[in-house]
Parts: C-alpha cells; sequence; structure tokens
C-alpha cells in the first residue's frame, strides 16, 4: 500500500482527467449558449478517428491533430444546423451524431486499415517530461481562459445572454443564432482535442468505441461543476482521479477495495450530487430552447 | 413528433417521412461506400440476403428486432411523457441480468411457473432501475438525461462486479464473465423448428398493442400525452405531473427489462456482461416509429433486419457498424424532414409563439430545460 500514492498516480489523474477537461469545457460553452450537446461523445471518437487517420495521412502527430478537430468541428456543424437552423429537437441530434461516429469510424477503420478492430500505430504528440503528454498542460490553461472568456469579455457575456433569455438577447441586437453556432462548433474543436488526446497522445493507435462514455462523463461534469470552468475543472478531476485509482488499484497487490466497485464511484458521486444540488445548480434557463425570432 | 391527428397530407406525412428518412439513408450509406471504394450494392445485396431470404435469415430478423422493439416502445412511452429515457441500455442489462439470476438459481419450477418467474425478476430489476430517473427528476428536478447515463454504467460496472466477485452468493461464472446457464425449464421457449427463434418476439408484438390500448384508450395514457404535450395544461387539468412521468419511466423500464429477459433467458442462456448497445439503437427504433407502438413494430423490425443483415456485409468487406451509420443517417433525416413538414410559415411561427409562451409559463414548475 505504501507503493500507492505515487509520482505514478499523479501523472495518471492528470492523464485521465486531460480529455474529460477539455470536452467539458466545450460542453460548457455550447450549454452556456442554450444547446444541450449530447453528441459530444461522438464529436471526441469522431476526434479520436480522424487525429489517427491524420497523423497516418500526414505522418505527422500535429497535422493529425489538426485534422482531428477539424473534422470534430464539422460533426459539430452539423449538429448547429440541425437543432439551430432546422431547429430539431437537441437530443434527438446528439444522439444521432453518436450513432453516425461510431458507425463511420469503424467503417473507416476497417477501408483505411483492412482491420476490423482498430487502427496501425501512427506518430503521437510529443511529451513534455516523464509521461506527461504536452496537451496536459494545454487542458488544465484552458480553465482560466475559458473562465476569463466567459464573464469578463463582452462576447462571454453575449453567449451566457443567448442562453439565459435568448428573446431578451435578440431584442438587445445580440445575435444568437450566431452566438449559438459558435459555441457549438467550439464544443466541437474542445471534444476534438479530447478525442485526440485519447488517440494520439495517451496511445498511439484508434481502436472502436475508444471513448468508452467520456463524452457522456463530460457532460455530467458540466453540470455538476454548476455550469462553470472551475466547477468542470473540479468534476472531471473527480472522474480521473476514480479512473486513475481503478487503474492503480488493479495493479497494486492487496489493495482492499474491489476496483469494479471502485470505479463506479464517480456515478454515484454525479448522482447524488445532481440530486441534492440541483436546486441550488440551474443551467441556462433557455437550454434546450430555440430563440423566437430569426 | 407527438402531433397524431393532423388531416389527410398531414396524418400521413408522419409516416411517408420516417419511409423517405430511410431511403435517403441508405442511399448516403451507399455514397460512403462508393467513395471509399466499396461495392455498396454487393454490400446491400449481402444484406438482404442475411435478412430476409429463407427461414433462418427472417428468424435471426425476427430475434433481433425483439429487444429493439421492446426497447424503442419503452422509449416512446417515456418520450410521450416528456421524458428522453436514454437508460434503456441500463435497464435491459439489469433486467436481463436478474432475470438470468432467477433462471440459473434452479429453483426446480415447472416452466409454466419458471418463465413468468423470469419475467417478473426482470420487470422489477427494469422497473427500479427506470423508476429512479423518473422518482429524481420529479422530486428534485434532476435531469433524466444525465441520471439515465449515469445509471447505465452505474448498472455495468455493478453487474461487472457481481459476476466477477460475487459467485459466493449469485449463480454466477467469473471466468465465462457471465451467469451461469439458465436450466431448461426457464428459458423461453423456441417457436420455429431449427433456428434460434424464441418466444421473445411474441412478447414485444403482445406489448406494443397493449401499450397502444394503454396510451390511446385509458385515462392513464391520456394522462401521459397531456403531460408530455404541455405540463403546465395538464397541472390545470389536475393531473400530478410526477407522479405520471414516474410510472412512465417505471413501464419504460419494465419493457427495457423484458427486452433484456428476451437475451438471457430466451437467445443466450446467460447474461454476459458485455452491454448489447441495444438500448442506443432503440432510441432510434423509437424515433423513427415516431413513438408510436405500432409504427415501432415497423420500425424494429428494420432495425432488426439491418443488425441481423449486418454482419453478412463484411463478405463485401464492408464493416458491419456501417449499419449504425445509418441509423444516425435516418434520425437525421427524419429531422430534417420534419422542417419540411413545418414549412408553411404561418403556422410555424404561431406554434413557436404558443410554444416559447408555453415554456415560460412551464419552465419553473417542471424543471426541464434544466438539469
Amino acid at each position: 500500500m505504501g507503493d500507492f500514492f505515487t509520482i505514478a498516480l499523479l501523472t495518471a489523474v492528470l492523464r485521465m482527467t486531460t480529455p474529460l477537461l477539455f470536452t467539458a469545457l466545450g460542453g460548457l460553452l455550447s450549454e452556456r449558449s442554450g444547446v444541450m450537446n449530447i453528441g459530444l461523445e461522438g464529436l471526441m471518437l469522431t476526434g479520436a478517428f480522424f487525429a489517427v487517420a491524420g497523423s497516418y495521412w500526414t505522418g505527422n502527430a500535429w497535422g493529425g491533430l489538426v485534422i482531428g478537430i477539424i473534422a470534430a468541428a464539422v460533426g459539430a456543424l452539423i449538429h448547429a444546423i440541425w437543432s439551430i437552423t432546422f431547429r430539431g429537437d437537441q437530443i434527438v441530434v446528439g444522439t444521432a451524431i453518436n450513432l453516425i461516429a461510431g458507425g463511420l469510424s469503424a467503417f473507416l477503420v476497417q477501408s483505411i486499415w483492412g482491420k476490423a478492430g482498430g487502427s496501425d500505430r501512427v506518430d503521437t504528440l510529443p511529451n513534455i517530461t516523464g509521461g506527461i503528454n504536452i496537451l496536459v498542460p494545454v487542458a488544465f490553461l484552458l480553465v482560466p481562459v475559458v473562465h476569463i472568456f466567459l464573464f469578463r469579455t463582452k462576447q462571454g457575456l453575449h453567449l451566457q445572454a443567448a442562453g439565459e433569455h435568448p428573446q431578451a438577447a435578440e431584442a438587445v441586437g445580440i445575435n444568437v443564432t450566431l452566438y449559438r453556432y459558435a459555441a457549438v462548433v467550439m464544443s466541437g474543436v474542445l471534444a476534438g482535442f479530447g478525442g485526440a488526446f485519447l488517440s494520439i497522445g495517451n496511445l498511439s493507435y484508434f481502436t472502436l468505441d475508444m471513448t468508452a462514455g467520456r463524452g457522456f462523463i463530460a457532460l455530467a461534469a458540466v453540470i455538476l461543476g454548476g455550469w462553470s470552468p472551475l466547477g468542470a475543472l473540479g468534476a472531471t478531476l473527480l472522474f480521473g482521479a476514480a479512473e486513475a485509482v481503478q487503474i492503480q488499484g488493479q495493479t497494486t497487490p492487496g489493495f482492499p477495495v474491489s476496483s469494479d466497485l471502485l470505479v463506479a464511484l464517480p456515478y454515484i458521486v454525479t448522482l447524488v450530487a445532481i440530486t441534492l444540488f440541483v436546486r441550488s445548480r440551474r443551467g441556462p434557463a433557455g437550454l434546450g430552447t430555440h430563440a423566437t425570432t430569426s | 413528433m407527438h402531433k397524431q391527428s393532423r388531416l389527410t397530407i398531414g396524418a400521413l406525412y408522419g409516416p411517408l417521412a420516417s419511409v423517405g428518412a430511410v431511403i435517403v439513408a441508405l442511399l448516403a450509406g451507399a455514397l460512403v461506400m462508393e467513395l471509399s471504394g466499396s461495392d455498396s450494392i454487393e454490400a446491400y445485396k449481402a444484406l438482404w440476403e442475411s435478412a430476409f431470404v429463407g427461414r433462418r435469415a427472417i428468424a435471426e430478423t425476427l430475434i433481433y428486432s425483439s429487444p429493439l422493439i421492446l426497447g424503442g416502445l419503452g422509449f416512446a412511452i417515456a418520450s410521450r411523457a416528456g421524458m428522453f429515457n436514454i437508460g434503456i441500455e441500463g435497464q435491459l442489462i439489469v433486467g436481463g441480468f436478474a432475470a438470468a439470476v432467477v433462471g440459473a438459481w434452479d429453483l426446480g419450477l415447472p416452466g409454466y411457473l419458471y418463465v413468468p418467474l423470469g419475467l417478473l425478476a426482470a420487470a422489477i430489476g427494469g422497473g427500479i432501475w427506470g423508476f429512479l430517473p423518473g422518482f429524481l427528476k420529479a422530486k428534485t428536478g434532476a435531469h433524466e438525461v444525465i441520471t439515465t447515463i449515469m445509471l447505465n454504467y452505474l448498472a455495468i460496472r455493478l453487474i461487472t462486479y457481481l459476476t466477477l466477485r460475487r459467485s459466493d452468493v449469485l449463480p454466477v461464472d467469473p471466468t465465462m464473465v457471465a451467469t451461469n446457464r439458465v436450466v431448461d425449464d426457464a428459458r423461453l421457449p423456441r417457436i420455429l423448428e431449427g433456428t434460434r427463434l424464441h418466444i421473445g418476439i411474441i412478447i414485444a408484438v403482445a406489448s406494443a398493442f397493449i401499450l397502444w390500448f394503454v396510451l390511446f384508450n385509458t385515462r392513464f395514457g391520456y394522462k401521459v400525452r397531456t403531460v408530455g404535450l404541455s405540463p403546465g395544461a395538464s397541472a390545470y387539468g389536475g393531473i400530478n405531473w410526477g407522479t405520471t412521468i414516474t410510472i412512465a419511466m417505471i413501464i419504460s423500464g419494465i419493457l427495457a427489462g423484458l427486452a433484456g429477459a428476451g437475451e438471457s433467458m430466451g437467445l443466450h442462456g446467460r447474461h454476459y456482461t458485455t452491454p448489447p448497445g441495444y438500448g442506443f439503437t432503440a432510441i432510434a427504433v423509437g424515433l423513427v416509429g415516431r413513438n408510436h407502438p405500432l409504427g415501432i413494430i415497423l420500425s424494429g423490425l428494420l432495425f432488426g433486419a439491418l443488425s441481423a443483415g449486418a454482419p453478412a456485409m463484411q463478405s463485401a468487406d464492408v464493416s458491419k457498424e456501417i449499419v449504425q451509420l445509418i441509423q444516425g443517417l435516418i434520425i437525421l433525416a427524419i429531422a430534417a424532414l420534419e422542417v419540411v413538414n413545418r414549412l408553411p410559415a404561418i403556422r410555424s411561427r404561431l406554434s413557436r409563439r404558443a410554444a416559447s409562451r408555453r415554456a415560460a409559463t412551464t419552465a419553473p414548475e417542471t424543471g426541464v430545460q434544466d438539469g
């Protein structure tokens, strides 16, 4: 047990938190603008797949990162067109995005690499120091950036207005549609970062459904964190730590708690927290609604 | 999606849009295959043959359709009550596991008692997993999308734990990562010689007709539909929103649980802990069937055929997951065709105003808009 709390555990926590944090910050922007994006899971998977495909095509991990992000942004744009312009049900559209991402990535894996389960190994993004990928500090630095954007800039306040009261925002001349489009596409960009970290940061290949629900967890972290960037950081650290402890627990002899139960802890914490704090943690009032004009 | 009785073309628009969406999605799927150098005609031919040609193929289509119809019905009743139940997957898993445990215990009962007992266990397990998000939403406003997602993962983790670690008290086999075999007396009887087809499909179709009757011919069904269309109006009409959505979610969970029982007591004879993913396909089935029980029979058969035929597409060197892509495209196409339906500008503007007024008056008491 003495070996349990180590640097290895700490880096594992950071590693597990990073993809969740990217995606949660993206989901946060989307939700703050009034669009619930349950397609985050699919957008992350899209980013993970196209980062590997891009790295394979260009022979360069940075090329892969760019292509992964663009692909996820395109997926988010589809979400935006359908949910904002076509006024489709945001949850229905998100479900479609998730199905399409899973199907398309699996199909393309087979047509590119000729095998069913996953891709070949590709060039990966560099580590800055012992096991810490270069995207890890990027994710954590984005927390203050998003915080300042949301609460200290005019555009950030307009974005919040678009989510809180779209009609009033329109009335004072804020282009709600534009802000929502921008926020949803940005959620795709950040989910693309999160997905790319999984495939060409943490690993060096793509496997089917490798996001394994992390997009949904990130969405839960947004709510658990009370729709604030700092809250999202805390919530994703909780999920990341649980995942890291579970992995570490499996390899630590004599670890007292069954790791299968331990890994269920974040879900229970989220359920309890959402139930207890939901009254004090109101989301954007206009979430899930459409602007009336335009 | 919840509009029912529009006149003339309006009434036919929904079913036609579903058919149109399927065609558009199949064409788009073909385009993706062609663009990546696969032979789409060859692939669709393989799919068609292994889904429809011959007794075994049809039996396989019906086998795949059963959990999708039941899951789709579960999604539909929750949707009708205004609840987006993403938790079908978790409810299906809990139901399937509960049924398999009861069936594997070998209680020495005759089949006519043992099979209903197993189904009851599935209904209770799925029902509890459906009750939780319904109750939490009713009492605290916790958004069902988040709670059902959490309960999905909780179900998977919990049952993995029980399967791997608790063979001391439960009839589970850690080496198989599954429960023990369900005894013969508790297996769902097979109904077609030489195939794996079991009575699950009969349970599914019967459930659809029962749900259709309940939704459109009983007071409870009326409450569910009213609550889903307008929580505010339902309160004025003396309908208890919280109770109605909770019961709708319990029924949703029961139907999903029965879908799980069909898999464990019928098809496999064990509950495997690997999640089948039917819960997510069931959402698509509900949407394509427009949350109408009879429409769901048809969309369940369609998606069952797609699932049954998908593996054969490998012979044309096309990944079977292309079917998942097609399912997603069907949903997008339906959503896009809804826009066409709303094109008459006046109607659209009027209903939008009414909707926003409704949202403005009901949001505080229902908490529908937030988590």
